[in-house]
This record gives structure tokens, sequence and C-alpha cells, in this order.
């Protein structure tokens, strides 16, 4: 892996709502394979800013580069090489496992003869096989995060954006789901997640904490506990986000 | 062209996955046809006349008869007080009174002019108008009877008088279905595709997979067109079945061609789903989308001519009339129906609708918003 190459460039993010700085000059660089943690607060400015890498929202200013495209001027080109699973759930229920595949598939591109093989593999790695078609509304809820991630890196994109993906999933399915992060990022897709659970943090290979739009603190979790002189990371998180203005 | 194939075929999967779908296809338009058809009708039956003869007499008799043998006219009762006549008007029991004062006879023996009076509830202006011209006309066949039966002094020849004689062009019959069912035919697609439409991309934003889709290089039109074009196979079949059940239950006539109905109905239905697409691009939920919908589609179709005549609508009605893509269909289908109109008898309102569907499509692609 080629830590060296920086797959996500973003330099004095700035989003204005009004008067209100929902990202305030965001600095940072993500590198290919790597598992990203944003962390924040609930309306620290991670969706806002998750939603701008993706091509989903404009920028007020900055210079921003997502998998060597421009978010300005090669949206297009950015959204072939991005995958994308938003905290509300985005596959169609009344579609079944396999239609779900086969759709997510079929508009990036992909063949057929693609689809079929590439939709065998996933659903056996997931142990799936006897849903094939059953409607996804039949699913429990751990299931469905775990398809939705599949599907989301179904046409092998370059990063991965995650927006609380394992939120309101048991322990256990949650263990699984990073299993499936890991095999991702060691198959190259870089990993951008959010989460509020900071257990998870662990897992990251470097986390950024936001508070009130800005990120307040960008390391390794090892290090960060280190310079916070906390035992694990929540502490970490408590000790920035006690200087929070803008909580719900 | 390979997107747009899964995109269209996720949407009729979806369509057809919905529960409600298969009746609304195959229900509603058999009974808003059957029912509309029989219960909105112009045609007058059963009007109830109660009559205060005053007289008597042979003549009012003879009149009264015409009316008792007149399948229009049921005479619910005879009485001697206009009074007494009133107070069933305003228990709504009765919808007009004729009154024959105590000279009537006289009068018509003496041959110096008899007259009766004639009371309407005219609650509804447009009944009311019809009570009117069809007792007139029991009236004046008395009255023809008796004038002829007057001869002139001296010569013995009957009294000349005019009658004019008219041909009802087209619909000789003034039957009311063969006028009505093609304008409720256009109300049935319109209803289904604007509705349908309308609440279809704001439903992707409700649940929240829009934003999935607005994550991928799915371009704005193969996204919009992927959901028209299933309501527009809607549309035809639903067209399809209402104009057979026009043909075979009702049996109006279907002088014009069937695929110049199709013609036309292809380029109103991209208007009309265009449009629904525009009010579902431009709200956040399903509740705006549908009350935007309903707003439109009761002007459009109260200014229609669906069931009043554009030419009796003031001036500037009938010039806002310009902008209604109803009003075109519900012309052209009875022109092409009715009388057999071709297409260059109607390549004005093609154009028009042309015109209408290629600019509202346009607009609700460029007001579709990928990007926040």
């Amino acid at each position: 892996m080629n830590r060296d190459v920086k797959v996500i460039k973003v330099k004095n993010l700035c989003k204005k709502f009004g008067d209100f700085n929902a990202n305030n000059n965001l600095s940072f660089e993500v590198s290919k394979g790597e598992i990203f943690g944003f962390l924040g607060a609930n309306g620290a400015g991670k969706t806002t800013a998750i939603k701008i890498l993706c091509g989903l929202s404009y920028p007020t200013s900055g210079e921003i580069s997502v998998a060597g495209f421009d978010v300005y001027k090669q949206r297009e080109q950015l959204k072939r090489n991005i995958g994308y699973m938003s905290q509300k759930f985005s596959l169609y229920e009344d579609l079944t496992v396999f239609e779900n595949i086969r759709f997510y598939g079929g508009i990036y591109g992909l063949s057929k003869e693609v689809i079929h093989g590439k939709a065998a593999d996933l659903l056996k790695k997931l142990d799936l096989q006897h849903a094939r078609n059953k409607r996804i509304s039949s699913l429990p809820l751990g299931w469905k995060q775990k398809l939705a991630f599949s599907v989301a890196i179904f046409h092998n994109p370059e990063i991965v954006f995650l927006d609380e993906p394992t939120g309101g999933v048991d322990p256990v399915t949650r263990r699984q789901f990073w299993d499936l992060i890991y095999e991702a990022s060691r198959e190259g897709i870089t990993i951008f997640v959010t989460t509020h659970y900071m257990d998870e943090a662990e897992y990251c290979d470097r986390v950024s904490i936001m508070v009130d739009g800005k990120i307040e603190a960008l390391d390794t979790p090892t290090k960060l506990k280190e310079d916070f002189n906390a035992e694990d990371m929540d502490q970490v998180f408590l000790a920035l986000a006690r200087k929070a203005t803008n909580v719900e | 062209m390979r997107v747009l194939k899964y995109l269209l075929q996720k949407e009729f999967l979806q369509i057809f996955r919905n529960k409600s779908m298969l009746p609304i296809i195959f229900v509603m338009p058999i009974l808003q046809l059957c029912v509309l058809s029989f219960a909105a009708t112009y045609d007058m039956k059963n009007t109830n006349l109660y009559i205060v003869d005053k007289d008597l007499s042979s003549h009012s008799r003879e009149l009264i008869s015409k009316f008792n043998g007149s399948p229009f006219f049921s005479v619910k009762e005879i009485g001697f007080s206009v009074e007494e006549a009133e107070k069933e008007i305003y228990k709504d029991k009765i919808d007009a009174i004729l009154v024959f004062n105590n000279d009537f006879g006289k009068s018509v023996d003496l041959k110096k002019g008899a007259s009766v009076q004639v009371l309407i509830n005219a609650i509804n202006a447009s009944s009311a108008g019809l009570y009117n011209a069809y007792i007139s006309s029991v009236i004046q066949d008395y009255n023809r009877k008796v004038s002829a039966s007057i001869r002139e002094v001296g010569t013995g020849v009957p009294v000349h008088f005019v009658q004019s004689s008219y041909l009802h062009q087209f619909n000789p019959e003034m039957k009311y279905i063969p006028y009505m069912l093609p304008g409720l035919l256009v109300l049935l697609v319109t209803v289904i595709g604007l509705f349908l439409s309308a609440m279809n991309v704001v439903r992707e934003k409700e649940i929240g997979t829009i934003e999935q889709i607005n994550v991928t290089p799915i371009r704005k039109s193969q996204f919009l067109l992927a959901k028209l074009i299933p309501f527009l196979v809607i549309g035809f079949f639903e067209l399809g079945i209402g104009l057979s059940i026009a043909a075979f239950l009702f049996k109006i006539p279907f002088l014009g061609s069937v695929w110049l109905i199709y013609l036309v109905a292809f380029v109103y239905l991209i208007a009309i789903l265009g449009f629904g697409l525009l009010i579902s691009t431009q709200t956040n939920t399903q509740q705006q989308a549908m009350f935007i919908a309903w707003f439109f589609m009761v002007i459009f179709l109260l200014m229609s001519g669906l069931f009043t005549p554009v030419e009796s609508m003031p001036e500037w009605g009938q010039t806002l009339n310009i902008l209604n893509p109803i009003a075109y269909f519900i012309k052209v289908i009875r022109m092409i129906l009715l009388k057999g109109s071709g297409f260059f008898d109607i390549v004005n309102e093609i154009a028009i609708l042309t015109v209408f569907a290629v600019s509202v499509v346009s607009i609700a692609v460029n007001m579709h918003r990928k990007v926040a």
C-alpha cells in the first residue's frame, strides 16, 4: 500500500449557511487505503463536510480534490470513483437483495456478467445466499447495513464515505461490519468514516475530531491518547467536545 | 443507454410492487368512466312538476296531458294554490310550477292570447335553463296545434306561421355520453399521470434513497426520463382501457383515427408527466406535492371545457386557457372522435402541446438539483 498517495486533499474548506460556519477552515489529507475516522458531536459539521467531499453540496470556499478530481469542476468523474453510505438507509426496501445489487452495479456501468459474478461472490461472503430474492424490508437491520456497505463498494471505488454506518446496530454486528471495512482497506479502498462509537475510533488509522466546525485534533488514536493524557478515545473526545458551543 | 435500462427496470419493479398500483390502473378507469358517464349527465329526465290549474278547462287539461305524456317530466301534483306549490319548491321536492289562471281556456277560445305562468327553481342555473327550454318547447308545440286550427276568415286556409327546422350536426340526438366520455378519458389519464409523477421523485427524497442516486454519475436527464417513461406506458394503457369502454360499452362514435388520438396523447402525457416531475423535484414531502398537484389539477380542469363550454367563459379566462394543456386535449379528442378530424385539422394543437412538453420537461431537468 502506498501511503504517499493522497486521495483526499482538503485545504481551507469553508461552508457557511447564512452567518453560521458549519465548516470553518478545514484542512487535511487522507492517504490511499487509510481508514480515516471523522469524529465530532452532533452538529459539529461532519455530515456537511462529507456531503461536500461526495459532491452532494457546494463548499463556500476552499481547495478540495477527491480521488484526484476537483469538487467544483469534475463532479461527475469524482462520483464515478467514490462510494457513499448515508445515515439514512439507502437501499430500496421494495426491491430484493439481488435487484438492489444489480441496480447499483448497472448504474455504474458494470456489465451483466460482472454484476452476476460479483453478486454471487458477495452474497457468499456475507452468507446471504438464502436471502438473494428477499425484499430488503424483510431483513434485520444488521444485515441491511452490511449489504449497504457492500453495495457502496460494489463498483470498486477509490474511496468510500460512511456516514454513521453502524448507528443502531448490535455490538456483534458492528464487529462484523468493521471486518468488512478492514477487508476493503486491504484491497486498497480508502475509508472515510464518521461514528459516535469511541471504540470504533480506536479501529481507525487516524482520527480527526471536529468541534464547532473546526478540526481540533488529528492524529493516530495512540498519539491522541498520549497528547490528552487519556486512557481511551472516550476521554479524548470528552476533553475536546466540552469546548463545544453548538450543542444541539 | 445501459444506465437508462437499469433505471427503468428498477422503476417498473417498484411501480408494480406497490400494492395500490394495480387497483389504480385497472379499477379506477372502469369506475370513473362508468360512474361519471351516467352520473354527471346533462340529459334532462324526471323534472318534477307541480301544476296549479285554476281553470280546469279542456284546454288546460290538454296541455297538462302533454306534460304527463313526456318522458322528461313527471307531474307530481295538481292543485289550486300557488302558495302550496311554492312550499314544495322550498322543500326541494319540485323543480318547476306551471300556473293556469282561471281565464286560460276562455282566452284560447276567444283567440286573444292565453298565458301560462312558469315558476322555476333556479338554484342550479344551468338546469333551470334546461327546464325552461323543455317546458317552452312543450308549450310551443301546443301553441302550433292551436294556431293551426285557426283559419283565416273567408279563405279557410290555416294561418301561416314560420317554423324553423334544425339539425345538430355531429351529435344529432344531442346525446350526452358521446360528448362527455372523451373528456372523462382525458380526466382519467391526467389524474393518474399527474399524481403518480408528482409523488414519485419526492418519495425518494422522503425515504432518503435520492442521496444515494445523487452520489452516482447518473445524469439528471436519465434519472427523470426513467421516471417519466413508465408513467407514459401506464397512461397509454389507461387510454386503451378507456377507449375500449367507450367503444364497446357505450358505443360512442369513433369517426377519427385512434392512432391520431395516441399521437396527441403522447405529447400531452409528456407535458403532464413533466409537470408532475417538476412539482416533485421542487417539493420536500409527498404531502406538499399532493397539494400543489391538486391545486393545478382543479384549475386546469374547471377551465378546460369538460363541464362548461369554454366559449361562455369571459375573455380573460379564454386567454388563460392558452396555457391549459387539458383544454387542448379535450377539444382535440372530441374533434377526432365525434367529427372525425384529421391530423391537419388539429396540427396547431399538436404543435402547442409539443412546445409544452419540450419546455416543461427541460425546466424539470434543469430545476432538479443533484447538488444542494
